[in-house]
């Protein structure tokens, strides 16, 4: 198992993010059916799907607070599975669902969490996020009395903290408003453009996936039935949109049928 | 392990503290509160019973050394329901912190607050009621650290229920001391009790050092071999509550409960 591993790194692209046949099933229900990708250094991966398809479930395996029942995580080459701390050492996430602790102040969150992952420099590290993401006159308000948009470029911060080599991005930019999401996305972009960090990004968004994503995955019923550049995708597939694709693809997979 | 990360654990809550006195107010108010119920009751007593018999040693100083293990406990308990009620959980074990890591933090954190109300409530006594452990010397340290093991297992094996039955378990949790107590002697020695509890106060370390102070406040040296034995089933039920939580632990990642931590019960 380990030679096969061994050779397929050896044969496929270098990658910050290797997934091979993973899979998690709860009971009698396959939430994740024996997936693989993989996300590049300087790659924005997006991770789309209907309700339910499976995007959270996969992503919580790869943060390592959920166990698969099947299947392979490498992160930097590092086997989540034998060594979690030193594979998440190098991962970071923001997700709408997880928003950092209220009763903390902003400056006081970026501190605790840049210990957790053992950022040097904290202060100087926490002074350039605070400016990166406007946030430099929040630094003593409690995190729970900021809004929706600025909790999230707190998570945002927070997910860079420690020069993520790979960056989960879960809805990233679901309750902030149309100006502020093109910041933050065109802020990842460049951070990405560095070739230093790749993203694993999930969003409804069509428009902010074309955007943002050299590639996309369609995940339906845990399995992944499309993959492709989400620029050309929907006229190799007849789909005048990226957005109706993706009605497509849900539908079909909902259905049954095969994707085309 | 990491210092660094230990000390995420251990600042998280030191911020807390820091700025909220609703927080610290406990730590020094209640265990107050207890030592004056308490001593003014031992006084009456004191005024009402046998001369050659003094209350205040062998009452409030029960009171005393039971609220230290309760105050530990709590602790420890109260550190995990910080990451509880704010949901933080995700965010932290989604991170580099190992299991053994986190709980080295909220050892810490209780052994900071314990020692504080502990030595707040030493000062109450002695200035309120003239009751000095110090005449005790360092005789008292081998008791105080039972107690200390007994309430940081106590602890580890509630956060561990809580982790995994969710937040709502935490109405069963508070009440652990209490029921331990009438078991383990605190107030009365261990031979008024049935026969059959007595021998569920042999599996107790607390009874051991309630014995042991009693034989202590009434003038005979510290059962020494009494209070090793104690000390040993302390030392048992901490490794046994660290291997508990450490299970429970990787059966919340395995079915993925504690990325889903919101919900108040989580089955």
């Amino acid at each position: 198992m380990s030679d096969t591993s061994g050779e397929m790194n050896r044969l496929s692209p270098p990658a910050v993010l290797r997934v091979e046949r993973l899979a998690k099933s709860f009971g009698d229900l396959q939430a994740v059916d024996a997936i693989s990708f993989h996300v590049a250094p300087g790659e924005i991966v997006g991770l789309v799907g209907p309700n339910g398809a499976g995007k959270t479930t996969t992503i919580n395996m790869i943060l390592g607070v959920l166990e698969p029942s099947a299947g392979r995580i490498e992160i930097e080459g590092v086997d989540l599975a034998a060594d979690r701390s030193r594979a998440l050492a190098s991962t970071n996430f923001a997700a709408v669902y997880a928003p950092l602790p209220g009763n903390l102040t902003v400056e006081q969150n970026l501190r605790v969490f840049a210990m957790l992952y053992s950022v040097s420099n904290i202060s100087a590290r926490i002074e350039r996020l605070l400016g990166v993401y406007d946030l430099a006159r929040y630094r003593r308000t409690k995190a729970g009395l900021l809004s929706s948009g600025e909790q999230t470029r707190l998570s945002l911060a927070k997910a860079m903290l420690n020069h993520p080599r790979l960056l989960l991005l879960d809805e990233p930019t679901a309750s902030i408003d149309p100006s502020n999401a093109r910041e933050i996305r065109a802020g990842i972009a460049k951070f990405v453009d560095s070739g230093h960090c790749g993203v694993l990004w999930t969003s409804h968004n069509m428009y902010e996936v074309q955007a943002v994503c050299d590639r996309v995955l369609f995940l339906s019923h845990g399995r992944i039935v499309l993959e492709g550049d989400p620029k050309t995708l929907p006229d190799e597939h007849g789909a005048a949109t990226l957005d109706d694709l993706f009605v497509n693809v849900a539908q079909e997979a909902l259905n049954g049928r095969a994707v085309r | 392990m990491k210092g660094s990360r230990v000390g995420a654990i251990v600042l998280r809550i030191l911020y807390l503290y820091r700025g909220s006195p609703a927080r610290v107010f406990p730590i020094f108010v209640f265990v107050a509160v207890d030592i004056i119920l308490w001593g003014f009751l031992t006084r009456y007593l004191n005024s009402v019973a046998r001369a050659d018999f003094n209350f205040v040693p062998a009452l409030l100083g029960a009171v005393l050394l039971w609220d230290f293990l309760t105050r530990v406990m709590q602790q420890i308990t109260m550190a995990l329901f910080e990451d509880v009620w704010s949901r933080n959980f995700l965010n932290f074990f989604a991170a580099p912190l190992r299991t053994s890591e986190y709980l080295a933090g909220l050892l810490i954190i209780s052994v900071i607050t314990s020692c504080l109300s502990l030595v707040a409530m030493l000062a109450f006594a002695r200035l309120a009621f003239g009751l000095s452990f110090l005449t005790y010397g360092v005789a008292l340290a081998p008791f105080l650290m039972v107690l200390f093991l007994t309430g940081i297992a106590l602890g580890i094996t509630a956060s561990a229920l809580v982790l995994r039955l969710g937040p709502a378990s935490e109405w069963l949790i508070w009440p652990i001391p209490m029921l331990i107590s009438p078991f383990a002697g605190v107030f009365y020695p261990i031979a008024v009790l049935p026969k059959w509890m007595q021998a569920i106060a042999m599996f107790l370390p607390p009874s051991y050092v309630f014995e042991g102070m009693r034989a202590v406040v009434a003038g005979n040296p510290p059962p020494w071999d009494r209070l090793a034995l104690g000390g040993g089933l302390a030392l048992l039920y901490l490794v046994a509550a660290c291997k508990f939580f450490f299970l429970v632990h990787r059966m919340v990642i395995r079915t993925g409960l504690i990325a889903r931590y919101s919900a108040e019960t989580v089955t």
